[in-house]
């Protein structure tokens, strides 16, 4: 196995409930070999006291108890599996519209996402919403999986109509990649497995679709932005006047003897080194953890970032958002919130919600403008000082921000910048 | 093919290193959970990366169940003076000395559950603002749900349907005085990944984790090793086998495996084909279902 070679590939799933996503998962662990003999053990004893025949692959990934009482999924599980082509992390999230806020988590480090059709009932409200969060948060890749093929006769035409359904609605999304499958999660069909009940289809499976899709174009390698962490001043033999900004490149390319300038102080100087444990190296791009050190002896700190002097971000106090709200309580209007972007932190006040969408319809809402748990609207928004902001379209990790409550410390909404 | 892209290894290193760097600048007072286990170790290894040229700016925590296995501590012992770090030692004997908890009765008692109380003793009276662990998501279902940052109330418990959501690579590490964090910069390494990762950096582990002769017994269907701590009971004996051991915790619960890897390219091999996974040796996850998630809720590493 050439594991030097392999790379991550993150993927979420959604659907709504009962469309097959645990099972779906199950399946892909199973056929690939990920599960363990004790979890099917213990997955069989819980199958058998349920009174289910057979085992059900679901309850693999329903993970806590409440969730193994209720028999549905309620917050992010994580699994993993590997091939020898592979490394996955799956983020299963469910897929209620209570449950939104999980799912844009979900999305917002994945790579792909799959979303779930029951054949029986094709395109649905929960369908269209699905997709808006995978092209809100710009899931790169979306493979829709037509699920349950089993109970429509592995019919090629409720397949194509569904297809259809999907299209009419998705042509007002912006998404880069889509690509359509028909499935049977329970049987397999198509899923590690070429179907042997579904001759019309000729694409690959979903097994395979996932192991040789094209990611490394997914991250941004134009726009070189180094958002630093910390500073490391090891004060110790060899490195007396060692200073190294320590961070991971959140898109492009940086290379010793690049110029680059410090914002938001806007000092420039030129890349000395880039170091790591295991030796200095001629070039890094994202995501990697390293830290630079620059010619000049300048003031850097936390929430400082380094770009090229040719490409900068915007220096932004006012922009416009998209907005999810992840709190029991609302939103209050002109409140103060710590805006966290990149390692920078800041006071910031929703100025305006410009509309609310109806995610199910993307129908603008400009009426009730009060943001609750799981609503997504479009805002301005105001901070005290400066952010280096990209749009998130261009970059999702420079693009984007969470809301944090200073009276609870929670993590009340996330932003992507447009 | 773009040759700008990592292989696996690399893009979990790279978020291990993030995470820890992250732990460092938002917490006051963190320290590294070190049990001697191989997770706490990649750990420290990954710790030594994330800082380096300094060195890491915090101690490393042991909970010391008094259990252990004698290699442990001394393995232990070489690290901390190698990395020039402090060590802080949390000690179960101790809480139970001083009235804080009653040692578990019978046959299959164990300190597992006792160290809840020395490690949240620890935790309040070094003010340790955030404890870095080495747990796995792969590892057990109640922990597929945890966060890289996970929030502990005043009491030290986990409350797994109000957690924080973490999106992109924004972690909010925000806390009121006497709450703590637990950080999991391994979160999504697999058991496999440890081992493949261990063995291409060669990082040093106890010799425990090859297998070699040890004195052992047969009991809930794994080998437990001899010690001092180990009553036997009538029908059991003691038999010398070719163990390693697939994690390292309480001495007396701690189950080997047979096995011929004695070194770190067969226990790769092992480990690809192995059908059990690694916590199904150990008897304290056997007691139900969500035993796991029920001692995480109290405080549990
Ligand atoms: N006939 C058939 N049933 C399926 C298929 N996939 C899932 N199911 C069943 O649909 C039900 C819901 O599946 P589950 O995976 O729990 O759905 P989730 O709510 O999306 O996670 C279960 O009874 C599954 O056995 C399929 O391809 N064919
Ligand atoms: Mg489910």
């Amino acid at each position: 196995m050439e594991i030097d070679k392999n790379q991550l590939l993150r993927f979420t799933t959604a659907g709504s409930v009962d469309d097959g996503k645990s099972t779906l998962i199950g399946r892909l662990l199973y056929d690939s070999k990920a599960i363990f003999e004790d979890q099917l053990e213990a997955i069989e004893n819980t199958s058998r006291k349920k009174g289910h025949e057979g085992v059900d692959l679901a309850l693999f990934t329903d993970g806590l108890r409440d969730e193994r009482e209720q028999g549905i999924t309620i917050d992010v599980a994580y699994r993993y599996f590997t091939t020898p082509k592979r490394k996955f992390i799956i983020a299963d999230t469910p897929g209620h519209i209570q449950y939104t806020r999980n799912m844009v988590t979900g999305a917002s480090t994945a790579n792909a996402a799959l979303i779930l059709i029951d054949a029986r009932h094709g395109v649905i409200e929960q369908t269209k919403r699905h997709a808006f969060i995978a092209s809100l948060l710009q899931i790169p890749h979306i493979i829709v999986c037509i699920n349950k093929m089993d109970l429509v006769d592995y019919s090629e035409e409720v397949y194509e109509k569904i297809i259809n359904q999907f299209e009419e609605f998705s042509s007002k999304l912006y998404v880069k990649d889509i690509q359509f499958l028909p499935i049977s999660a329970l049987d397999g069909d198509n899923v590690v497995n070429r179907s042997k009940n579904m001759d019309w289809y000729k694409g690959a499976p979903l097994l395979y679709t996932l192991e040789t899709m094209h990611i490394s174009s997914d991250i941004n390698k134009i726009d070189a932005r180094f958002p630093v962490q910390t500073v490391l001043r090891p004060q110790r033999e060899g490195f007396i006047d060692y200073r190294g900004y320590a961070g991971r490149v959140a898109s492009g390319i940086f290379r010793p003897g690049d110029d680059v300038v410090v914002l938001p102080s806007g000092f420039t100087s030129k890349i000395k080194g880039i170091d790591t444990m295991d030796g200095s190296l001629e070039e890094v791009f994202a995501p990697m953890s390293v830290a630079i050190s620059l010619e000049d002896d300048i003031d850097i700190s936390r929430g400082d970032m380094i770009v090229k002097e040719n490409n900068q971000p915007k220096a932004l106090q006012e922009f416009d958002a998209m907005l999810c709200w992840f709190n029991n309580s609302p939103a209050r209007p002109r409140a103060k919130y710590t805006i966290v972007h990149t390692s920078n932190e800041q006071k910031a006040m929703i100025k305006e919600v410009v509309y609310k969408i109806d995610i199910n319809t993307y129908a603008r809402e400009e009426e009730d403008k009060e943001l609750k748990m799981n609503d997504i609207a479009r805002i301005s928004i105001r901070t005290t000082r400066p952010l280096m902001v990209d749009e998130y379209r261009d970059n999702r990790l420079t693009g984007s921000f969470v809301l944090i409550d200073d009276a609870t410390h929670e993590t009340v909404a996330a932003g992507m910048i447009v | 093919m773009s040759k700008y892209y990592l292989n696996y290894l690399d893009e979990l290193e790279s978020e291990a290193i993030y995470i820890l760097r992250e732990v460092w600048a938002q917490f006051q007072n963190p320290v590294i959970l070190f049990s001697g286990g191989k997770d706490s170790i990649l750990v420290t290894h990954l710790a030594r990366k994330a800082f380096y040229p300094s060195k890491i700016p915090f101690p490393l925590l042991h909970v010391d169940t008094g259990h252990n296995f004698p290699e442990t501590i001394q393995f232990r012992d070489e690290l901390i003076e190698a990395l020039g770090v402090q060590l802080i030692v949390g000690s179960v004997q101790e809480s139970i000395d001083t009235g804080r908890v009653a040692e578990e009765k019978g046959k299959n008692a164990t300190r597992n559950a006792l160290q809840i109380t020395t490690l949240l003793d620890a935790i309040e009276s070094n003010k340790i603002d955030c404890a870095i662990g080495g747990g796995r998501r792969d590892e057990e279902k109640a922990r597929a749900k945890e966060r890289f940052f996970s929030h502990r109330d005043d009491f030290g418990q986990w409350d797994p349907k109000n957690q924080r959501p973490e999106l992109w690579n924004l972690l909010n590490g925000k806390h009121f005085e006497g709450e703590h964090f637990r950080a999991f910069p391994i979160s999504n390494w697999t058991e496999m990944d440890v081992w493949n990762y261990i063995k291409r950096e060669d990082i040093k582990i106890p010799s425990l984790y090859l297998a070699h002769q040890r004195e052992v017994v047969w009991r809930n269907d794994s080998w437990i090793p001899v010690s001092e701590f180990l009553k036997l009971d009538e029908n059991e004996k003691i038999e010398s086998k070719k163990i390693r051991f697939r994690t390292l915790g309480d001495i007396t619960i701690t189950g080997g495996i047979e096995s011929d890897a004695d070194t770190l390219e067969k226990i790769v091999v092992e480990v690809a084909a192995m059908k059990q996974t690694e916590r199904g040796n150990r008897s304290d996850d056997k007691r139900s279902e969500t035993a796991m998630e029920d001692r995480k809720r109290q405080g549990y590493f």
